[in-house]
């Protein structure tokens, strides 16, 4: 209860924590990872394939931050480049035209700030994935299980159900890179951080995701049997649904309107 | 400087007052700005009646309705969603202040000017964002009338044509702003899924959740000379890989050297530019 929003960035970014793999490995069988985006590399900040849940063929891909030095390193601190963004977008169509669901595992500072990022479209890649997720006619699981950072975790992240680990955070931007904006003062972290509104309880509160996933378990057997019945639930409830593509539109359409006496004014 | 009033004199809309006969003596302190990039003092009014444009080519930036009387026919625009005010959803401190800031210097109520118009008689939706609305960043009403404004013309199965500047998503609406990117992408998918064109104009500066949504979503992207575009920050760029950046980073130049614009079009030419673009698509095509 008393855990401040700041706490939570600072838990979100935790070394300890499980990063984008370990979700594959604890709750998913028969993964099998695909590589590149086709056009330029792969990136290994994403990492995605097929994989089974409880036997139901699915497409998986996650944010990977890695572990250790070299594996970090080359993961680029799990801050992916536009390549990565287009290889999640490449399986995703891939998945939508083999008529099986996607689920994604979010992690994630930002999307990578680099000279080459730039070159090739950083900006353009994450547009792109808005749009196509948007309609994808397939159903999404996006779940944040650490760093929510801004567009680059959104780009995986136009779902049809969206959920939060209760330690996890969303933010528009970084509570130190708020605070240097506004306040020309990083040290006022903790007060952004309060001001962003970006810890699971805000965001259910906000109507921004669905589900606040509890985490007092996390990293043990348990846990991941737990998210894979809650994700092979949901995946068999969302099969069911029918304009699925129209129901995700309003997921969106709803989310900030302005109330409408403001408007009469 | 009359030299000047006398060579823009025929364009000027914008200037006040009647004709007469004798010259109107200037006042002495007639404001003046200065081009950062030939370091030239242009009066405002010369400026104002060259497009913003300096002698030497830079273009400086305009207000929304500025850029709306240059662009569309006389009288034709017709404002869509104006009285749309943003209210402080998140009670994030100092924002009321910033908004009630950002109306009066700009007598706008949001930083986004959404409506109908013709361009050349051609028929259009058009958005244009307002760089001194705090800095044409996107909270929720931006978002909210450029999604309604995409819905609007997929109805009336009109195209769009979007004009950009933004310093991204808007801070103080935390995760709703970051949201917006997704609800306006979603509705720019729809119209175009309809076989409705969007054209993008960039101008400067265009950067952060803006670039990632619907500034690089148009089936045409055009930009203004120069103009700064990008994803991240240039400063968080070079604090991030501690290098030098490369000379006309971010520039038009440069995206259009990298393959995301298809055109650089100075503002001189950009009403002739989306007018021909326009009837172009309006034919419907052979097959
Ligand atoms: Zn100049």
């Amino acid at each position: 209860m008393s855990v401040t929003a700041y706490e939570r960035v600072k838990s979100a970014r935790g070394s300890r924590r499980p990063t984008g793999i370990s979700y594959i490995r604890g709750i998913f069988t028969d993964f099998f990872e695909l590589h590149g985006d086709r056009a330029f590399a792969d990136d290994g900040a994403i990492v995605g394939g097929v994989a089974r849940l409880e036997g139901r063929p699915v497409t998986v891909i996650a944010i990977e931050k890695g572990r250790g030095t070299k594996d970090r390193m080359r993961r680029n601190f799990g801050a992916p480049n536009p390549e990565g963004y287009r290889k999640a977008l490449r399986l995703m169509k891939q998945a939508e035209k083999f008529r099986r669901p996607v689920v994604c595992f979010i992690d994630t500072s930002g999307a990578y700030c680099g000279i080459g990022a730039e070159e090739r479209g950083q900006g353009a890649a994450i547009a792109e994935n808005l749009m196509q997720m948007s309609a994808l006619n397939t159903p999404i699981i996006s779940v944040l299980v650490g760093e929510g950072g801004s567009g680059g975790a959104l780009a995986l992240a136009v779902a049809d159900r969206v959920w939060m680990l209760e330690n996890a955070v969303y933010s528009v931007i970084s509570p130190e890179g708020c605070a240097s904006i506004l306040w020309k003062d990083s040290t006022k972290a903790e007060e952004a951080a309060e001001n962003l509104k970006l810890t699971a309880s805000d965001a259910l509160a906000l109507g921004v995701i669905e589900r606040m996933i509890p985490e007092d378990d996390i990293g043990e057997p348990q846990f991941y049997e737990r998210l894979r019945a809650l994700l092979s639930s949901e995946l068999d409830a969302l099969a069911g649904e029918s304009d699925l593509v129209r129901k995700r539109y309003e997921r969106f359409r709803r989310i900030g309107v302005p109330n409408q006496n403001k408007e009469a004014e | 400087m009359p030299f000047l009033k006398f060579r823009y004199q025929p364009k000027n809309e914008l200037e006040e007052g009647g004709r007469s006969a004798e010259p109107v003596p200037q006042e002495e302190s007639e404001p003046e700005q200065t081009c950062p990039n030939c370091h030239k003092s242009i009066p405002i009014s010369a400026l104002r009646a060259n497009m913003n444009v300096c002698s030497c080519g830079h273009h400086f930036r305009m207000s929304a309705r500025q850029r709306i009387a240059m662009t569309a026919d006389e009288g034709s625009f017709c404002e869509l969603d104006g009285s749309l005010r943003s209210s402080d959803p998140l009670m994030f401190s100092g924002y009321q202040e910033k908004l009630r800031a950002s109306e009066q210097s700009t007598g706008e109520n949001e930083g986004v000017v959404c409506g109908e118009c013709r361009i050349d008689g051609n028929p259009c939706c058009i958005f244009v964002m307002e760089p001194g609305f705090m800095m044409g960043s996107m909270g929720s009403v931006v978002g909210e009338k450029i999604t309604r404004l995409f819905e609007h013309a997929l109805e009336r199965r009109l195209p769009v044509i979007g004009c950009t500047v933004s310093g991204g998503a808007r801070m103080q609406e935390g995760l709703l702003s970051l949201m917006q990117m997704a609800k306006t992408s979603a509705a720019v998918k729809r119209h175009g899924d309809a076989g409705l064109l969007y054209i993008v104009l960039l101008t400067d500066p265009t950067t952060g959740g803006v670039t990632a949504s619907f500034a690089m979503e148009g089936d045409i992207i055009l930009a203004e000379p120069n103009a700064t575009v990008g994803f991240a920050g240039a400063r968080v760029i070079e604090q991030t890989t501690r290098k030098h950046l490369p000379k006309g980073f971010q520039r038009a130049e440069f995206l259009l050297e990298h393959g995301f614009v298809d055109a650089i079009v100075p503002r001189s030419e950009q009403r002739a530019a989306l007018s021909l673009l326009l009837s172009i698509h309006s034919e419907g095509g052979v097959i």
